[in-house]
C-alpha cells in the first residue's frame, strides 16, 4: 500500500478512536494525511482470514462525509445537481438506495469514486449522503460546493462531526443485529437511520473487502463506545489498512490512486456496471463523448485481474509485457492473496490482451516473470443481497 | 562458539570456520510482518559486501538482503522458498538466507556485536 504523499509539515490528523489503536497495539502509519492502524499485533495475514472467517471491524474516519442538501427538500434537485457531475443515475435512486459512482474531470478521467446514498425522505427530505476518499475530499467537496453556491438550490455540507466505521465478514450481520434488530432488514446497497445500542447511526450494508457488511456512520462523539461495544463481540477483531488492501484487491476492487486516476476512464477501468441506461442514453455529465464512445467502440486500455505463476508478488509500477516481448501495461495494485494463498495482483493492459486466459510477463526486477489475465475477483463475493425474511 | 555478528541492514552473520551462515534478525522479521515471498541467490555466485542477493517480501512491500561480507555463495535455505512463513517463526534459527564462504575471515569482526546491534535497533527503532 502507497500512502498518499503528505507534506511533512502538515501535521497529521487523528481520528476520533486514535487512543483505542494504540491501545490495542497497532502499528500507526501517515495515510492520506492521518495517522492510521495498518496492523494491530495480529497482523495482516491473520487480520485478513479472520475478516474472511468471521468479522473485521475497521476505523475508516478519515474518509469524507457530506450532505448535498435540496433547498425545496426534493430528492430530484439534489439528484439533478450530482448528475453534472457523476454518470450514475442519481434522480433514479430511490429512498434509502446507495449507489458507487465517480466524480468526472472534462475528459472522463476520474477525480474520485465516491458512495452516494439518498437519505430516507421522511427524515431528511432532499438530501444526498456523500461518503468519498480520504486523499480527495478536499477536490471533491471544493468542486462540489463552487457549484452548489452558484445554484441557490444546493448545499454541500461537510459532515466532519462524524467518524465512519466498518463492520465486514460473514458474522457481521450477526454481531450487529445483536445489537440493533433494525440492521437485519437492511438490503445490501442501502442505508438507515438505525439506533445502536442507544446510538444514532447511519448503517449502510456495503463495504469494501467483498464480504457482507456494514459500514456505520455515527458521531464522533459515540464512535469510541460503539467501538469497544462492536470490538467486545468474540467474532470481531479490529483489522487495519493492510487487510483491508489485501481484502479489497481479492475481491477486486479499485482504489483511487491506483486503478483509479484522473487519466482513467469509468469504462476502462471496468466500471461500466455503474452507469445506468438513461445516463448513457442521454449523456449530460463530463466525458460523456468518450465514455459513449468507449462503451460503443471499447476502452484502448483495461483494467484486469493478473495471477503471477509462482510466489513472487508483482507491486504497483511493474511493467507488463506480451509474450512477445512488447510493453503492453503496468500493474496497479500487486501484493500476497491471503484467501487465494499466493500473489494476484490488478491493472491495466491494451484492450487486445485483457481476454481471461491471456499468457503475460511481469518485470520484475529485471526479470520476466510469468503470469497471465484472469477473471476479477479473486474471491468470489459474498453480499448479502437478500435481506433476512423475518 | 561460532562467532556472531550483525548489520545495520538487520541482518544476522554467524562464522563456523571460513563459511559464514546469513540471515535476517528477529527485529527485521517483526518489522516486515507476515513473510509471503522469499529470493535466493544462485549458489556459486561471487559476492560484493552490500550487494542485493536476495529478495524478502512481506504482505507490505519487497525488501533486499544485502551480503554483509564478501565471497562466494555456497548454501542457499531452499526450505524458505516454499514456506516463506518459516522467517516468521525462527528468524535467527531454522530460516537461514545462504551461506557464503568469505574472502577474508577478519573482515567479520569490524560488523556489529550483539551488544551493539541491540543499541542500533534501540536508537533507530
Amino acid at each position: 500500500m502507497t500512502a498518499t504523499p503528505t507534506d511533512a509539515l502538515v501535521p497529521l490528523t487523528r481520528t476520533p478512536l486514535f487512543d483505542h489503536h494504540v491501545a490495542a497495539g497497532a502499528k500507526m502509519v501517515p495515510f492520506a494525511g492521518y495517522e492510521m492502524p495498518v496492523q494491530y499485533p495480529m497482523g495482516v495475514l491473520k487480520e485478513h482470514l479472520w475478516t474472511r472467517e468471521k468479522a473485521g471491524l475497521f476505523d475508516v474516519s478519515h474518509m469524507g462525509q457530506a450532505y448535498l442538501v435540496s433547498a425545496d427538500k426534493k430528492h430530484e434537485t439534489a439528484a439533478a445537481f450530482l448528475e453534472r457531475f457523476v454518470p450514475a443515475d442519481m434522480i433514479g435512486l430511490g429512498p434509502r438506495q446507495q449507489r458507487y459512482t465517480q466524480l468526472l474531470n472534462e475528459d472522463g478521467g476520474i477525480i474520485d469514486d465516491l458512495m452516494v446514498t439518498a437519505l430516507d425522505p421522511a427524515r431528511h427530505p432532499g438530501v444526498l449522503m456523500l461518503v468519498v476518499n480520504a486523499s480527495r475530499k478536499d477536490v471533491d467537496f471544493a468542486i462540489l460546493a463552487a457549484a452548489a453556491d452558484q445554484t441557490k438550490s444546493i448545499r454541500l455540507v461537510p459532515n466532519r462531526q462524524y467518524a465512519l466505521i466498518a463492520l465486514q465478514g460473514p458474522a457481521a450481520n450477526a454481531v450487529l443485529t445483536a445489537m440493533a434488530p433494525a440492521a437485519a432488514a437492511i438490503p445490501f446497497m442501502h442505508g438507515e437511520r438505525i439506533d445502536i445500542g442507544g446510538i444514532a447511526a447511519h448503517v449502510s450494508r456495503s463495504g469494501y473487502t467483498g464480504e457482507d457488511g456494514f459500514e456505520i456512520s455515527v458521531l464522533a462523539s459515540d464512535v469510541a463506545d460503539l467501538w469497544s461495544r462492536l470490538a467486545a463481540d468474540d467474532r470481531v477483531q479490529p483489522i487495519g489498512l493492510g487487510a483491508r488492501d489485501s481484502l479489497r484487491l481479492e475481491a477486486g476492487l479499485s482504489l483511487y490512486g491506483h486503478e483509479l486516476d484522473e487519466t482513467t476512464s469509468p469504462i476502462e477501468a471496468g466500471l461500466a456496471w455503474s452507469i445506468q441506461k438513461r445516463r448513457r442514453s442521454d449523456g449530460g455529465f463530463p466525458g460523456a463523448d468518450r465514455i459513449r464512445r468507449e462503451l460503443s467502440d471499447g476502452p484502448r486500455r483495461k483494467r484486469v485481474g493478473i495471477q503471477p505463476e509462482g510466489r513472487a508478488p508483482a507491486r504497483d509500477g511493474t511493467e507488463i509485457l506480451s509474450e512477445n516481448g512488447d510493453k503492453i501495461g503496468v500493474v496497479t495494485s500487486g501484493g500476497f492473496g491471503p484467501s487465494v494463498g499466493g500473489p494476484i495482483a490488478m491493472g491495466y493492459v491494451a484492450a487486445q490482451h485483457a481476454s481471461p486466459g491471456t499468457p503475460l510477463n511481469l518485470m520484475v526486477r529485471g526479470k520476466p516473470l510469468p503470469a497471465r489475465v484472469v477473471a476479477l475477483p479473486f474471491i468470489p463475493h459474498r453480499f448479502r443481497r437478500q435481506p433476512d425474511a423475518s | 562458539m561460532a562467532l556472531e555478528r550483525f548489520t545495520k541492514d538487520h541482518e544476522y552473520v554467524r562464522l563456523d570456520g571460513d563459511i559464514a551462515t546469513i540471515g535476517i534478525t528477529k527485529h527485521a522479521e517483526g518489522q516486515l510482518g507476515d513473510i509471503v515471498f522469499v529470493e535466493l541467490p544462485e549458489v556459486g555466485r561471487k559476492v560484493d559486501v552490500g550487494e542485493a542477493i536476495a529478495v524478502v517480501e512481506s504482505v507490505k512491500a519487497a525488501s533486499d538482503v544485502f551480503a554483509p561480507i564478501a565471497g562466494d555463495v555456497v548454501a542457499v535455505n531452499e526450505a524458505l522458498t516454499d514456506s516463506p512463513a518459516l522467517v516468521n517463526e525462527d528468524a535467527e534459527g531454522q530460516a537461514w538466507f545462504f551461506k557464503i564462504k568469505i574472502a577474508d575471515p577478519a573482515s567479520v569482526e569490524d560488523l556489529l556485536d550483539r551488544a551493539a546491534y541491540d543499541a542500533f535497533v534501540a536508537e533507530n527503532g
